[in-house]
Parts: structure tokens; C-alpha cells; sequence
């Protein structure tokens, strides 16, 4: 009894550097944060509670709608990336010479600071830049596109980088997935007159429903939760038309000190998490037959 | 789709034919791959060339900055704007603290999440469970909203415009203790039991079986962890207030913002900040793309 005692003490001091730290950083967020989007509080003050006040302040502001609306649309880029990524890997899961250097040039964004990735694309995206010099190129078209400037197209500029940013991360996990696939019902499904398409959606995707959900449920978590990629491109501008929810929060409770208001924002935002992940796991959950 | 993209497996066989007869097939073989190679090379271009955009530019010392068609490679090279960032913003400074950042953020990181780890995957005691799901259900929170929060609870432990305050909120991380605790349960009880019988506390066999075993899984979140630190932007420009502690993930948007107009410049400072972790990067791919390590080997 006494040894066990021992034994269960020792274990809790390995783990006691590892609890502190996630119930400080971790799960004390998400209580505190919760109290304290009912409540006006600037981190000096003591907080004040205010009821649902900052949640109808944010419902009858037009910047947290538009806000909410522009991370509605962020989950365009969900698709997107999946089926690009999921291409990706089944054009690189082979043993073709300078295979590896291809998987590593699709990576090469993945491991770019997003600061740097700001700066380069802000490059890219200017009215001379490499961008709209190859669209005039092709005759696409006459006048420059103000990718960063023109408050209908600056959201899906910043969308795109997102996109940039994440297909080698996603290609990855469709790689690790795809290798998990025996060549050996690829082979029989050839005896049998399976073509490449047929044998894309009759074995792949089947067989890839464990990771397809997995990346849908991150990316869909990610597209939410972006906002980042605002911070270093656009700054919420041109015209405030690309906040997004978390980008709002952000402002609010970074740079106003408006904390209250500020976690009422993410709080909604973490609501719309739980909900769309609970969507897809409802939805593309693998059926078990 | 082509035959090819998805059957990889079957023609390898031919790579062990005779070196002579071996390189005419082998052309042949990349001959007939030609499509698959461009489609290939147009997503290459796509993600790579941003890159070697900014660096051409960075390297050339004169001409249009914006020329069309877009540059391939500098004109009169030189390093002139390199010289100029570090003229330009403290750039050593940067370097400094980000080294100081990564290293701390590196450290702290194996050694907390080795510490947990090894109760997780070796020992029997009350709680278990429930303490390893709890660490895993921190990967379902919303740690992006936490900064918000934990930019409070920073500031009331004082821990502003400080290295610890950076660092602190990463070093429990529920991937990395995931990583060392599938490395320990690896490791073969024998060993274990025979070190007990010798004698060996917890902590002895912690320290002299289970680390020195856990080698490989050690260094991979050696190298993630590290790029990820290096990497981080938005937590350290929330912690740091002052420009001199800003790391070069940081330092490099300040660049940016307050010299704009000279886009050779800045685009040699971006250089500069992602050279160290490019270089980490190609020389540990593996670590990076392990998805398929498994199948080439």
C-alpha cells in the first residue's frame, strides 16, 4: 500500500512541471476567458461584469458581422486546400528521381514564418509585382489588380495565402495516409480492368476517410481561427474589409485593450469551432460496414 | 490521371539492371514521365518562385525593382543591401533573441514533456487516464483564442517584454508529450526490470534507460519544436514591447513597415530571417516529410 502510494506520488512529480503549465496556459484560458467576456475589463482594472452586454454590442456592430461574414468565406479555402493537397500527395507518392526535392519545394511555405511570408506576397501582390505582370502577360488582363488594395479583393487575396501557406502541411498527412494503402488492392483492382480514376475513388478516397476527416476537421478549425495572415499583410484594411473574427478579437483585446468585448468575440468564434467540427465529424465520419 | 501517379511500386525492379543498360532506361523512363514532371514543376514554380523572387531582388544592386519580365536572376549581384539591413535595424539583436528563444523554448519543451511522458507510458498509478486525456484534449481547445487570456495572465506575473514570457505558454505541449510517451512505451521492459532489480529508482532508470533510448524521438521534437519557435510571430509581438527584444520573425515586419520604399532591403532582411531555418529545414526533410520514410526505406 505504501509502495503504491510511492509510486503514485513519483508519477505526479514527473508530470507536476507538465500540469502546471497547461492548466495555467491551457484550461485556466478557457475558464477566465469565458468570465471574462461578460464582463468590461482592461487587465489594470478590476473586471466589472456586465452581463450580456459586450454580446450585444458585438451583434449590433457592422465590423464583428462583416467580420463573422469574412470567416464564413474563409472556409472556401477548406476545399480548396484538401482537394489541391490531396492531389499533391498522389502526384508526389512515388519513387520518381527528384521526387524528394518537389515534396520539399511544396513544404518550403510551410516552414516560412508568416511575417516573411507577409513580406514576400506583399511583393508578389503590389500593382508591378510578379503577379500582375504575368496576368498582363497572358492578356488576362489591362489594368492592374489591386490584389491588397481593392477592398472586393483584398479578403481573397489574404485567403489565398492561407491556401499557399498550407498545402504542404496537408499533403503531408495525405502522404502518410496514402503509404498506408497495400499496393497489393491497387495491383488486384488492375487485374481487374480498374482504371486510375476508378481506382482514385473506389480505393483512395475510401481508404484515406481517417485522414480526409482529420484535415477537414484542422482546416476548418484553422479557416475559423485565422488571422494571422491579416495581421501581416493587411492590417484588417482596405476599408476594414478584411477582418476576420479572430483578427477582431485581436485588435480589440490586443491593441484597444477592450478585453471583455474581445474574448465575447472569440468566444463566438470558438462556438462556431465546435459546431463545424461536430459537422464534419457527423458527416464524414468513415462508415463502418 | 495516368497509370503512373498511382502506381509507384512496379517498375522499381528495373533499377537493378546493369549501370550501362540501366542509364538508357532510365532516360527512357523520365521521358515518359515528361507530363507528370511539368505539372509538377508549375506547382514548384508556384510555391518557390515568391522565394527566389526575393532573393534575386535582394542580390541585385541595380535596375528596376519591379521589372517586367519578372527577374530570374540579380543583376550585378552584390551584397550591398545585406550590408544595409544590418546598417538599418539591429539586426544582431534579432538573431540573438530569437537563438535565445528557440534554444530556451527547445530545452524547456524536452524536458518537460520527457518528465510527463514517462509516468504515461511506464507506470501504474491513480489518475492516469484521466491526466493523459486531459493533455490530449488541450489539442481540441481553442489555444488560438488563448493568447488573449494568457496575455493577461503574462501580464500579471510580471512576465512582459521577457524571454520567459514567450516561452513559458509552449512547453507543455500535448504533441510533443504524445511523441516521448509512444518512444517510452517502445523501449523493452526487460530492461526495466532487470535495471530495478539492480536497484535503479524511477528517476535512475528515467534518466539512464529511458533518455538514451528515446534518442530519435528527442531530436525530432528537437527540430519541430525548434522551428516552430523560431517561427512564431504573433505571441512574441504581444509579449515583447521593446524593438531591441523583438526576435527576427518580429523584427523583420518593422523592417518592413518603417522602410518600405526600400523593397531591396526588406527583402534582404526576409532573406536573412528565413536562411538559418531553411538550411535546418533541408537538412532534416525527414523529420519534416516522415509520411512516407516508411515506404522508401
Amino acid at each position: 500500500m505504501a509502495s503504491r502510494r510511492n509510486t503514485a506520488l513519483t508519477a505526479y512529480l514527473f508530470l507536476a512541471p507538465a500540469i502546471v503549465l497547461l492548466l495555467v496556459f491551457s484550461f485556466w484560458p478557457v475558464g477566465f476567458g469565458s468570465y471574462i467576456a461578460f464582463t468590461k475589463y482592461n487587465v489594470i482594472d478590476r473586471p466589472e461584469w456586465v452581463g450580456l452586454a459586450n454580446f450585444r454590442d458585438l451583434l449590433s456592430d457592422d465590423l464583428f458581422l462583416s467580420s463573422l461574414k469574412n470567416s464564413a468565406l474563409y472556409l472556401l479555402v477548406v476545399p480548396a486546400i484538401q482537394v489541391i493537397a490531396l492531389f499533391l500527395a498522389v502526384l508526389v507518392n512515388n519513387k520518381l528521381p527528384g521526387i524528394k526535392f518537389f515534396r520539399a519545394a511544396y513544404y518550403l511555405p510551410v516552414v516560412t514564418t508568416v511575417s516573411v511570408v507577409g513580406v514576400i506576397w506583399n511583393f508578389m501582390y503590389t500593382d508591378d509585382g510578379a503577379l500582375n505582370a504575368v496576368l498582363r502577360w497572358l492578356h488576362l488582363i489591362s489594368e492592374p489588380i489591386g490584389f491588397l488594395t481593392d477592398d472586393r479583393i483584398a479578403i481573397f487575396s489574404v485567403m489565398f495565402i492561407t491556401i499557399w501557406r498550407g498545402i504542404g502541411w496537408y499533403m503531408v498527412l495525405y502522404l502518410a495516409g496514402l503509404q498506408g494503402i497495400s499496393q497489393d488492392i491497387y495491383e488486384a483492382a488492375m487485374l481487374d480492368g480498374a482504371n486510375a480514376w476508378q481506382r482514385f475513388w473506389r480505393i483512395t478516397v475510401p481508404m484515406l476517410a481517417p485522414t480526409i476527416l482529420l484535415c477537414s476537421v484542422m482546416s476548418v478549425l484553422a479557416a475559423v481561427k485565422a488571422f494571422e495572415e491579416v495581421q501581416v499583410m493587411t492590417q484588417g484594411g482596405p476599408a476594414q474589409s478584411t477582418y476576420t473574427a479572430l483578427y477582431y478579437a485581436y485588435d480589440f483585446g490586443i491593441t484597444q485593450l477592450d478585453l471583455g468585448h474581445a474574448l465575447a468575440a472569440s468566444l463566438i468564434a470558438s462556438g462556431f469551432c465546435v459546431v463545424l467540427a461536430w459537422l464534419n465529424f457527423r458527416y464524414l465520419q468513415p462508415r463502418q460496414s | 490521371m495516368s497509370n503512373v501517379d498511382t502506381m509507384p511500386a512496379t517498375d522499381t525492379h528495373r533499377l537493378d539492371l546493369p549501370a550501362a543498360a540501366d542509364s538508357a532506361s532510365h532516360l527512357r523512363r523520365i521521358a515518359a514521365r515528361l507530363p507528370h514532371y511539368l505539372l509538377l514543376s508549375v506547382i514548384a514554380v508556384l510555391t518557390v518562385y515568391p522565394f527566389w523572387w526575393t532573393l534575386v531582388t535582394a542580390l541585385s544592386t541595380s535596375g528596376d525593382v519591379y521589372s517586367f519580365p519578372p527577374p530570374l536572376w540579380p543583376t550585378k549581384p552584390g551584397l550591398d543591401n545585406f550590408i544595409e539591413v544590418f546598417r538599418t535595424i539591429d539586426l544582431v539583436s534579432y538573431y540573438k533573441n530569437s537563438i535565445l528563444i528557440s534554444l530556451a523554448t527547445v530545452v524547456g519543451t524536452i524536458v518537460i514533456c520527457s518528465l510527463a511522458a514517462y509516468p504515461l507510458a511506464r507506470m501504474q498509478f491513480p489518475g492516469r487516464k484521466f491526466v493523459f486525456g486531459a493533455i490530449i484534449a488541450t489539442m481540441i481547445l481553442p489555444a488560438e483564442v488563448n493568447f488573449l487570456v494568457n496575455f493577461i495572465t503574462i501580464s500579471k506575473l510580471h512576465l512582459n517584454d521577457t524571454v520567459s514570457g514567450v516561452v513559458l505558454p509552449n512547453l507543455a505541449g500535448a504533441v510533443g508529450i504524445f511523441l516521448m510517451k509512444q518512444a517510452f512505451e517502445a523501449v523493452p521492459q526487460d530492461l526495466i526490470d532487470a535495471a530495478r532489480v539492480d536497484g535503479a529508482n524511477e528517476w535512475e532508470i528515467f534518466w539512464k534507460i529511458m533518455l538514451p533510448l528515446a534518442k530519435p524521438a528527442i531530436s525530432a521534437l528537437t527540430i519541430l519544436t525548434m522551428v516552430t519557435a523560431w517561427n512564431q510571430y504573433i505571441w512574441p509581438s504581444v509579449v515583447m514591447t521593446s524593438p531591441e527584444k523583438f526576435p527576427l520573425s518580429v523584427g523583420v515586419l518593422y523592417l518592413a513597415g518603417s522602410f518600405s520604399f526600400k523593397t531591396r532591403v526588406v527583402a534582404a532582411g526576409a532573406v536573412l530571417t528565413v536562411l538559418p531555418i531553411l538550411a535546418v529545414f533541408i537538412f532534416t526533410q525527414r523529420y519534416f516529410l516522415r509520411g512516407f520514410d516508411g515506404a522508401v526505406k
